[in-house]
């Protein structure tokens, strides 16, 4: 990783740089709110780059290194943009037993994509997560911040659907 | 003998209709009164009556709660912590997201009453990163309650002050692990620390005194808190006391959260009775009572030994449907009662598939730190994956079960023997099946359903 000194470019709303700081003073310690920047980051620029990990560190007077590990150890954190929709697939047990592999795979299918990649017309990424915490439904879908349950064959090609809408809609 | 009735106390008003999550619902149904009377008592009172109570933890391992609490160095001259540990992860339960979306102001109520107990003055939430949506109606509660004094400074007028924030975590299962949540909190990876020294109780957020409790954990304080310690340990049975939520999923016919007195159901009416049993055509196999790290029962299998009623010793013989599902029956048969998620397996499964999806996670879900649950997590993931989508071997059901054996005792935290249990436990109980893998797999349906 380079430490130029020049000051890292970062290109955020008014709005993220409003809750950034606001929410570095919910912690006695700035490093704690290294989780928080990044999400509000990753909401905004869609994923965490070079240039934020070198802003937040400055951010919160840390060395890169401090925040760099942070974003490979955590999932949620990516470090390239994504698909305009992000689909996760539950892939643990629960949702397996009630087909869940097969949604995924539905998934892909539909969006034309494999597993991690983004579809060819840039509007989804299929992946797989982990256990999801609501298994009671299986098997469940996050598609960006919203729960899908009980995602049979069915219910894949009425999302889907759905998502294609949407994307036609904003053409 | 049927299934005792339901008795919601934690999930009174989960799914009822006209139920909404704002201040004004909660406070419509009696909310914060509970709150509003612990203020004017003396907080070491308070901490006697959840002592009195027999509160066990409900995260999974159990720990008394009023125990707990009364580890806290009160005498360091540190600032308290408290921490609602909302990182819900352990597969197979899935109780605390109803809590919190449909009933946020319980948990509210919960911590602001635990804080005010412990002397705390600054909260955090530790809400998993899945669960945005939680995170939202969380903040929007949290600032409701403060509107109305009941979150922040001088609360209603007492001259006590304390203030929650929520903290969203990023997709690592071990933030469940305390100390591990607390690295995260801090904002670091969420590697475990090393217990001693790093007891939450004396040296944990920022090194100072820390409490970690779990979602549900709160709102049963809440409940002792109304109706007195005394009161709340005749519900359930002796050292299993109040309410059980079990999360059910998998192969019966009715998933989902039920609420009983603890240790009055057994496995057998929760997954018969109240759960409608098996999906046609098919039986029970195998079931998993306390999320996916609990050890596996078999159906068919026996227990046998002798217990503790009352004064006495008795001798039992119980089948996987007669076991009661409390901690401390489901220690004495070898598993765990844990988060109370139960996940059950019919007849259609093959239990190699199955561990081959339970060790993906393990692997995945390592924080990496110590060598044999790194190695061993991944090597049973890529034995067991191998098992399923390459060759299978006869002689890895053996090689399966000597990297699980190598894990326990040498890690830093309980992840060591919660990604070792499955292996160890499948391997004993379904030890024919993995042996004989290799023939089996050729005549399994190719149509199967993938478990990994």
């Amino acid at each position: 990783m380079s430490t130029t000194t020049s000051s890292p470019s970062v290109n955020l709303k008014p709005e993220t740089l409003a809750r950034i700081d606001e929410v570095i003073t919910h912690y006695p310690v700035k490093r704690s709110a290294t989780l928080p920047l990044l999400h509000l980051i990753q909401e905004d620029a869609g994923y965490i780059s070079e240039d934020a990990i070198l802003w937040i560190a400055q951010k919160l007077e840390l060395q890169p290194i401090n925040v760099l590990e942070v974003v490979t150890f955590y999932p949620m954190f990516r470090r390239a943009p994504i698909g305009r929709r992000h689909i996760k697939v539950c892939r643990t047990l629960s949702c397996a037993l009630l087909g869940g592999y097969k949604t995924c795979e539905n998934f892909q299918k539909e969006f034309n994509t494999t597993l991690g990649a983004t579809s060819p017309d840039g509007e989804v990424t299929v992946d797989f997560v982990e256990c999801l915490a609501s298994c009671g439904t299986a098997p469940v879908v996050l598609i960006d911040e919203t729960l899908h349950e009980k995602v049979d064959a069915a219910k894949v090609k009425q999302i889907s659907a759905q998502i294609r809408a949407e994307a036609a809609a904003r053409k | 003998m049927p299934a005792p009735a339901q008795h919601r106390i934690i999930f009174q008003h989960i799914d009822e209709p006209g139920y909404s999550n704002d201040i004004d619902c909660y406070l419509r149904n009696g909310g914060y009164e509970v709150l509003k009377k612990a203020v004017t008592q003396k907080p070491e009172d308070l901490r006697e009556e959840v002592k009195k109570s027999g509160l066990r933890g409900r995260g999974g391992a159990g720990f008394p709660c009023g125990f707990k609490w009364s580890l806290v160095d009160r005498k360091s001259g540190k600032p308290i912590y408290l921490i609602v540990n909302a990182d819900e992860s352990e597969p197979g339960t899935f109780k605390d997201r109803y809590i919190m979306h449909q009933d946020p102001h319980q948990l509210i109520e919960g911590t602001m009453i635990s804080c005010f107990a412990n002397d705390v003055k600054q909260a955090y939430i530790y809400i998993r990163g899945e669960m945005p949506e939680g995170a939202r109606i969380l903040e929007k509660a949290i600032a409701e309650a403060r509107a109305k004094n009941l979150v922040g400074p001088n609360i209603l007028g007492t001259g006590y002050s304390c203030e929650i924030f929520v903290h969203r975590g990023a997709g690592a299962y071990i933030c469940g692990e305390e100390t591990g949540l607390i690295e995260s909190l801090e904002g670091k990876r969420a590697n475990p620390r090393i217990k001693p020294p790093y007891f939450p109780a004396v040296l944990g957020l920022y090194q100072c005194p820390t409490i970690v409790n779990n979602v549900e954990t709160l709102c049963h304080v809440k409940y002792i808190v109304q109706h007195g310690g005394a009161e709340y340990a005749k519900i359930g049975t002796p050292g299993n006391t109040g309410t059980r939520i079990f999360c059910v999923s998998g192969h019966v016919q009715r998933p989902g959260y039920y609420e009983f007195p603890a240790g009055t159901i057994t496995m057998g009416q929760l997954l018969n009775d109240v759960c409608g049993g098996p999906l046609p055509g098919r039986t029970f196999k195998a079931v998993i009572p306390g999320g996916s790290s609990a050890k596996v029962l078999r159906f068919g299998e026996r227990y046998k030994g002798k217990r503790k009623v009352g004064t006495d010793m008795v001798d039992y013989d119980w089948g996987v449907e007669d076991v009661p599902m409390d901690f401390d029956s489901l220690a004495m048969i070898g598993s765990m009662g844990g988060s109370g998620g139960v996940i059950v397996m019919d007849d259609s499964v093959n239990m190699v598939e199955a561990l081959a999806n339970i060790n993906a996670f393990y692997q995945h879900e390592s924080c990496g730190q110590c060598t044999p649950c790194r190695e061993g997590s991944l090597w049973m993931k890529k034995i067991s994956s191998r098992m399923v989508h390459g060759e299978a071997r006869k002689e890895d059901a053996a090689l399966l079960k000597s990297v699980a054996d190598q894990i326990p005792g040498r890690t830093i935290c309980a992840f060591g023997e919660a990604c070792s249990w499955p292996t160890q436990s499948f391997l004993i109980k379904f030890k024919d099946e993995f042996e004989g893998y290799a023939e089996a797999k050729k005549n399994l349906p190719a149509d199967r359903l993938s478990l990994v």
